[in-house]
């Protein structure tokens, strides 16, 4: 069955630490491509604040489009670190382990991100800090608590604090490995960062808590930050499509669909840029793809429901929004690509241990789904705004324009090059999490195969 | 907080779909009041044109027997908008006198209020409005000129509401029944628009809301209650027609 090779723990902080030591020759390549990447998006930026948002395929009706669709994906992407670090970590899953550091980083990147994007989106955005910040409290105006615009902020500001608080906890006892590795000023650099990181039992115990602890703190987040997102569309009464109380468990789920599958992602191109083959293997590629079918196929089961029960109303409006989002060019091949690429190509493939274990099949439907959930959050909202009310005489009609799709390029970049400077400087493995899991397990003789047995933590 | 007073004005207007003939000119009308940005062909191939009232014109029937059908659709003024609770700047609240007031300077553009609306009658300022020199001099030096980025929507022209409120305020008196004119009832050539106080019982938008022919765009659909009041069209067959 699977073997693992047992490695001292010298050998896994040299093939861990290859990252932020030795930097592959790739690396530099890499991120200057996407940083360019990256300056573009901002010059775009520009040229947008610069002439407005008219530069924008949007009109009206259609007053949202691929802005807000990139915000609501990106927020689904960070859904990842939430559900491997936090769940996986309450539940004893031992098989997070080697994953928790990169789910958790691409959630505090991707939320940045999506951070952004009600910033690109709005058509003053120097004037977006009265959004989130009480202002003229001498006329005794405040933001509107009533918009989930405003929470939005709120949840993912606090989402954000909370991840990046994991992520830093978790990356301290690295932090002084590092540290007593490196000599200049990276070492100083390492000691500032890593408080004075020991590694006695009493601070091994704080860490260990507080692991636990930000893990259960975050588990309302978990629910209430794509709840909140999906409010923006389902608290309008006049938007056919929109006005839903499935929307809250319906984007959740979504979310953890997408959100898991970047992390699968993730984990193939960790595989293949840094070759931590010994820790990142086929058994956890597996383990997440059973997670995936469970969930995608829940996910599944809320859009047949959605779609159900907006047709059991059999309004004109909502008919004739469904009927351009599943039958009219070129919304219909959206549509059908969304379902092949998010559930009816991926989710049985995955039935197959062949397909589990094979890291590059992984990689493309892991991708695929991801493309398909960026697909259906684009099918909410364009083609329902586009119909939205019994007023067919407003009718309109809406396609990103190239200031768009540069946005979006950003936006992938910006993820990416995030990724990659950290991973120049920190390990994208957690060292001391690895070595744990080398401990917890061990090699059981069954008959006459060895299979790995994985001891239960002890909390 | 400042908390509104009562006031004794709710604005209100009547349109008598049966008396509209598609003329379009309070469409006009409205737009040389209000300083609606000019509707180029630019704007209408990029689907952003601007009119704070529109006519919508349907057809009904097969040809030959066809027939145009019209309705004026404004800002309604909801009691109950949906386009209010969901702005993150209060850029568009309810005032005492019962209209839907856009404030211009709060607005960021997020374009939510837009979303809401489901009537479609905000309109977002993608560009910054131009006009051609030989139209500077007819801007009208009462209405704020929008720049790019923020939402625009019919105000029940309260420039003219305000004026003639200081007149009133000024004499120590009301505003009198028909004292104020908005621009699109003072452009309409067969009396379809009437605008007047609803809270007032006499006034004649309070008795033509009494009308058994009075009806409200969606509010039984989704309950926004709004100001405009809708007179059916009277039909030949004397079949009551509902929106």
């Amino acid at each position: 069955m699977q073997q693992r090779r047992q490695l001292n723990e010298i050998a896994v902080n040299r093939e861990l630490l290859n990252g932020a030591l030795d930097t592959p020759a790739w690396w530099k390549w890499a991120v200057i491509g996407l940083a360019s990447v990256v300056i573009m998006g901002l010059v775009v930026f520009g040229f947008q604040t610069n002439r407005g948002l008219g530069v924008t395929g949007l009109s009206r009706p259609v007053f949202w489009g691929a802005y807000i669709t990139t915000f609501v994906f990106w927020v689904g992407i960070s859904h990842a670190g939430i559900m491997i670090s936090a769940i996986l970590r309450l539940t004893q899953a031992e098989w997070r382990r080697p994953v928790t550091r990169a789910a958790e980083l691409l959630t505090v990147f991707s939320l940045l991100t999506a951070l952004s994007f009600p910033l690109i989106h709005a058509g003053r955005p120097w004037r977006i800090i009265y959004w989130i910040l009480p202002y003229d409290y001498a006329r005794g105006i405040w933001p509107n608590i009533r918009s989930p615009l405003i929470w939005d902020p709120v949840a993912i500001g606090t989402y954000l604090t909370g991840s990046t608080l994991f992520l830093y906890v978790a990356l301290l006892p690295d932090l002084a490995v590092l540290r007593d590795r490196t000599v200049g000023w990276r070492h100083a650099f390492y000691t500032m960062l890593a408080l004075g990181w020991r590694g006695n039992p009493r601070q091994w115990k704080l860490q260990t808590v507080s692991g636990i602890l930000l893990s259960a703190l975050m588990l309302p987040i978990f629910v209430s930050v794509h709840s909140i997102v999906s409010w923006d569309f389902a608290v309008t009464p006049g938007v056919e499509g929109w006005n839903s109380t499935i929307f809250a468990p319906y984007f959740v789920i979504g979310a953890i669909h997408s959100g898991v599958s970047a992390v699968v992602t993730m984990m193939a191109l960790m595989r293949w840029l840094w070759k931590w083959d010994n820790f990142i293997r086929p058994e956890h590629f597996d383990a997440l793809a059973r997670l995936l079918i469970v969930v995608g196929t829940a996910w599944f089961g809320f859009t047949l429901v959605e779609i159900l029960f907006s047709l059991y109303t059999l309004e004109g409006s909502e008919l004739a929004f469904r009927d351009v989002q599943a039958f009219q060019w070129p919304w219909s091949f959206f549509f059908v690509s969304f379902m092949m690429l998010a559930f009816f190509i991926p989710v049985p493939m995955w039935l197959f241990k062949s397909v589990r274990n094979s890291i590059p099949l992984m990689f493309w439907t892991s991708i695929m789904v991801n493309i398909g959930m960026w697909l259906e959050r684009f099918l909410i909202i364009v083609p329902a705004l586009s119909r939205k009310t019994p007023f067919v005489y407003t009718y309109g009609e809406y396609s990103p324009s190239m200031v768009e799709f540069a946005m979006m390029a950003w936006s992938l970049a910006f993820v990416g090059m995030n990724m990659l400077l950290f991973a120049r400087f920190f390990p994208l493995v957690p060292l001391f999490e690895s070595k744990e899991s080398q401990i917890f397990t061990m090699d059981m003789k069954i008959g006459r195969a060895t299979i790995p047995a994985v001891l239960r933590e002890q909390e | 907080m400042v908390t509104q007073q009562d006031s004794p004005y709710n604005w209100g207007m009547v349109v008598d779909v049966d008396r509209c003939t598609g003329c379009q000119a309070c469409v006009i009308a409205c737009q040389a009041e209000n300083n609606v940005p000019l509707n180029t062909e630019n704007l209408y191939k990029e689907q952003r044109t601007y009119s704070w009232i529109r006519v919508e014109r349907y057809w009904e029937g097969e040809f030959p027997d066809v027939k145009a059908r019209f309705i004026p659709i404004m800002c309604q003024h909801c009691g109950n908008a949906p386009c209010e609770p969901v702005c993150p700047v209060f850029a568009t609240y309810h005032n005492n006198e019962g209209l839907n007031v856009q404030v211009y300077n709060r607005c960021v553009g997020t374009r939510y209020c837009a979303i809401g609306c489901p009537y479609n009658v905000r309109f977002f300022n993608y560009w910054e409005p131009v006009w051609p020199e030989a139209l500077r001099n007819q801007l009208n030096p009462d209405v704020t000129i929008r720049s790019r980025g923020i939402m625009e929507k019919c105000s029940f022209c309260i420039q003219r509401i305000r004026r003639a409120e200081r007149v009133a305020r000024r004499d120590d008196r009301l505003v009198a029944d028909g004292e104020i004119q908005t621009a699109c009832t003072q452009a309409c050539p067969t009396n379809a628009l009437t605008f007047g106080n609803l809270k007032d019982p006499d006034s004649k938008v309070s008795r033509m809301s009494k009308d058994r022919r009075a009806y409200k765009l969606l509010d039984e659909k989704i309950g926004t209650d709004p100001n405009v009041i809708y007179l059916a069209r009277v039909e030949e067959k004397a079949e009551a027609v509902h929106g």
